[in-house]
């Protein structure tokens, strides 16, 4: 990443859900990152830290309960004419996780796919409108007979290819794609995973890129953010994080990664975590510090040092 | 070890707008007592569709098993009505399925849907079953089990809902488990809780599990045979070693290559050229064949039988057949087999 331009700023981003109730959500804690512009970032972390609603929250499908999200120097949960929101919209897509609520299920496949250029007028006539469906079809390795079909009458990675298409269909800048491939059988993740960034490097799209297969997530992501219960506890390059993780967490989530090789699995060790190790006490500043360049880890002053001095020896 | 269930000759259609969907085209296989079977395979290839048919649960109106037998215990799953499928299903029997949201009801507490099955199957008390439910939340990973037994689905994230369809599955000690994409949604530390989970109970009561996954990790972690699936058919089945190790059947040279490793660089990731068959009118000959680089006149004509590799390894693909001419699999598989060599060695 030599031109570091910032496509995405989050600035202490905060989603409580149930706020002030005895049920509340600490969903998303004060998390702060920076996207830049033709980047993918990977994001990993526990099942329920938040990275959904991170994500949800960033594409404005809730308000935050505090905290920035900046689009191109823009406040996105900032007030908005329904021009500018409609244009905010465009550049701006999801994948979802579960690709079979995220699919109307008495919309036909071609409407599904069209609705976002219909919604933008984007097709100049109605034979444009379907040649761009087939098109996008053919690009996420389905085939245009699908388009007469239900959604229903697909298979799990069949569906989520057909809410690829839907995302790709607006051309949009910016993508979150939140596990888009973990339905896919390995060849047509493979696909996909290639197709993303195809796209990226000819139309210079964005990824945030939500996943818990850390191989796939190592090998498409520049950089990669670990969230832990609300926050963001490690943000490095893909390399670094791998080579050289630093909070605990981050290790026993690499060592549970399982590896396609029946003889290792069978003698794996894994590290657990355990959040209380940390012995933080009350007045203690716990936050993001930067131990090398690019790597920030989430720690107390004390931690940093030790970290530091570590890493240098 | 015993056959808890044998699958023979299963054929299943689907009658579409557009004509009848092949989806499963003569699936044989059959699951041992306390063993784990996994089924990888393309998406769309009917590993859903296999086990659906086992639980009797493929959508009444538009789908028919044409030919076929499910035997479980000696009886045969396919020819049971309902009231009497009822009672295997989620007793003897239960699914964890590929899509926790529809598998879920979203107007009723997380708890109470746990709680149906303790006390429809096993006649327990409310106050027996609350704590069952509570006890399972724990087993699977749920913080603060009290207070997220009385929240609905959608104010789970998505992963701790798969975990809550797999407690549903597990409250009655099932014989057979079948678990649809189970840990998909879950992150690698959960995923390792759950497996092991899984495994214990397993060594426990002695369930049976089909696993069905695209993850070959966790395939390589919990299998101990794995069948491949390709255009409703397994085309290869054999021991985990032995599919990881010495695979035979063209497609799944082409999984094994397809996977990212650790140390991948920034090439394109390999990808099985061309497109699924169409299961509206399946080829004649090898449905692999027009995707296959080693695919030879009569894999267009005819289809290949289940070769023998080992007693416990077979594949279908005239790759096999002693008149077939020696090919070079790819760089990936060759690599794995050298280590098979070296172990036997
Ligand atoms: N609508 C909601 N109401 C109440 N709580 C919610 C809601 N949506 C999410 N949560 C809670 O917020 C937390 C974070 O959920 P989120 O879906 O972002 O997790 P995630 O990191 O995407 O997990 P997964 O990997 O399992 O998908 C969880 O504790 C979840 O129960
Ligand atoms: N209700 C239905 N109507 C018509 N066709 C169907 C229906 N359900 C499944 N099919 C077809 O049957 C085939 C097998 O589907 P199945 O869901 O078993 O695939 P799968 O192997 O589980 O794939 P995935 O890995 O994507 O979940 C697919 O071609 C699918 O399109
Ligand atoms: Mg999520
Ligand atoms: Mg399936």
């Amino acid at each position: 990443m030599e031109t570091k331009e910032k496509l995405l700023e989050i600035k202490n981003l905060k989603q409580y859900f149930n706020a002030g109730k005895p049920n509340e959500v600490k969903a998303i804690d004060g998390v702060s990152f920076d996207i830049y512009k033709g980047e993918t970032l990977g994001l990993v972390g526990e099942s329920g830290c938040g990275k959904s609603t991170t994500g949800r929250t960033i594409i404005r499908l809730y308000d935050a309960t505090d905290g920035e999200v900046i689009f191109k120097g823009e406040n996105v949960h900032g007030k908005k004419s329904k021009k500018e929101l409609m244009k905010f919209n465009r550049s701006m897509q999801m994948i979802f996780q579960d690709p079979y609520a995220s699919l109307n299920p008495k919309m036909m496949v071609s409407d599904v796919i069209a609705e976002g250029i219909d919604i933008h007028g984007l097709a100049k006539n109605k034979k444009d409108r379907m040649e761009r469906v087939y098109q996008l079809l053919e690009t996420v390795g389905l085939n245009r007979e699908h388009a007469n079909r239900y959604p229903h009458e697909f298979s799990g990675g069949q569906r989520q290819r057909i809410g690829i298409a839907r995302a790709l269909a607006v051309q949009p800048e910016f993508i979150i794609a939140d596990e888009p491939i973990s339905a896919l059988d390995v060849s047509i993740q493979a696909q996909v995973v290639n197709l993303l960034k195809q796209l990226q490097r000819e139309k210079g799209l964005t990824y945030l890129f939500i996943a818990h297969d850390l191989s796939m997530v190592k090998y498409i992501s520049d950089r990669i953010g670990v969230m832990y219960f609300g926050k963001l506890v490690e943000l490095a390059p893909a390399d670094e994080l791998y080579a050289n993780p630093m909070h605990p967490y981050t290790k026993s989530l690499l060592s549970a990664i399982p590896l396609p090789d029946p003889d290792f699995e069978r003698t794996r060790k894994r590290h657990s975590y355990d959040p209380a190790s940390h012995k933080y006490s009350a007045d203690e500043d716990v936050r993001m510090r930067e131990v090398n360049p690019g790597h920030f880890v989430y720690c107390s002053e004390k931690e940093y040092q030790q970290l530091k001095a570590a890493s240098k020896s | 070890m015993k056959n808890i269930l044998e699958v023979k000759d299963l054929h299943i259609s689907f009658h579409t707008f557009a004509g009848e969907v092949q989806a499963i085209r003569g699936v044989n296989f059959e699951l041992k007592k306390g063993e784990t079977l996994a089924i990888v395979g393309e998406s769309g290839s009917g590993k859903s569709v296999t086990t659906k048919a086992i639980m009797r649960l493929l959508p009444p109106g538009n789908s028919e098993i044409k030919q076929g037998e499910i035997l479980f215990d000696g009886k045969d799953l396919a020819k049971l009505n309902d009231r009497q499928m009822q009672k295997v299903r989620g007793k003897d029997i239960s699914m964890i399925f590929q899509d926790p949201m529809t598998s879920l009801n979203p107007t009723m507490t997380v708890g109470k849907q746990i709680m149906e099955p303790l006390i429809k199957h096993q006649n327990m008390s409310q106050s027996a079953a609350k704590e069952r439910v509570i006890q399972l939340l724990k087993l699977v990973g749920i913080p603060n089990p009290d207070q997220r037994f009385k929240q609905y689905p959608h104010q789970f994230s998505g992963g701790m809902r798969q975990r809550v369809v797999i407690a549903i599955a597990l409250a009655c000690n099932p014989k057979v488990l079948i678990a649809d994409e189970p840990t998909t949604a879950l992150d690698v530390t959960i995923q390792a809780q759950i497996l092991e989970l899984m495994k214990d109970l397993q060594k426990k009561i002695d369930t049976s599990i089909i696993f069905i996954t695209h993850d070959l990790g966790v395939v390589a972690n919990v299998a101990d045979r794995v069948a491949v699936m390709y255009g409703g058919k397994i085309v290869e089945i054999g021991t985990v070693d032995e599919i990881f190790y010495n695979p035979q059947h063209p497609y799944t040279w082409g999984l094994i290559s397809s996977m990212p490793s650790l140390d991948a660089k920034d090439e394109e990731l390999y990808a099985i050229p061309g497109t699924p068959p169409n299961l509206l009118n399946p080829p004649k000959g090898d449905a692999f064949a027009p995707r296959n680089e080693y695919a030879m006149q009569i894999d267009l004509e005819e289809q290949p039988p289940m070769f023998k590799v080992s007693d416990t390894h077979f594949a279908a693909t005239w790759l096999l057949h002693p008149d077939a001419p020696k090919v070079e699999p790819p760089a990936a598989v060759l690599k794995r087999m050298k280590q098979f060599n070296r172990a036997k060695k």
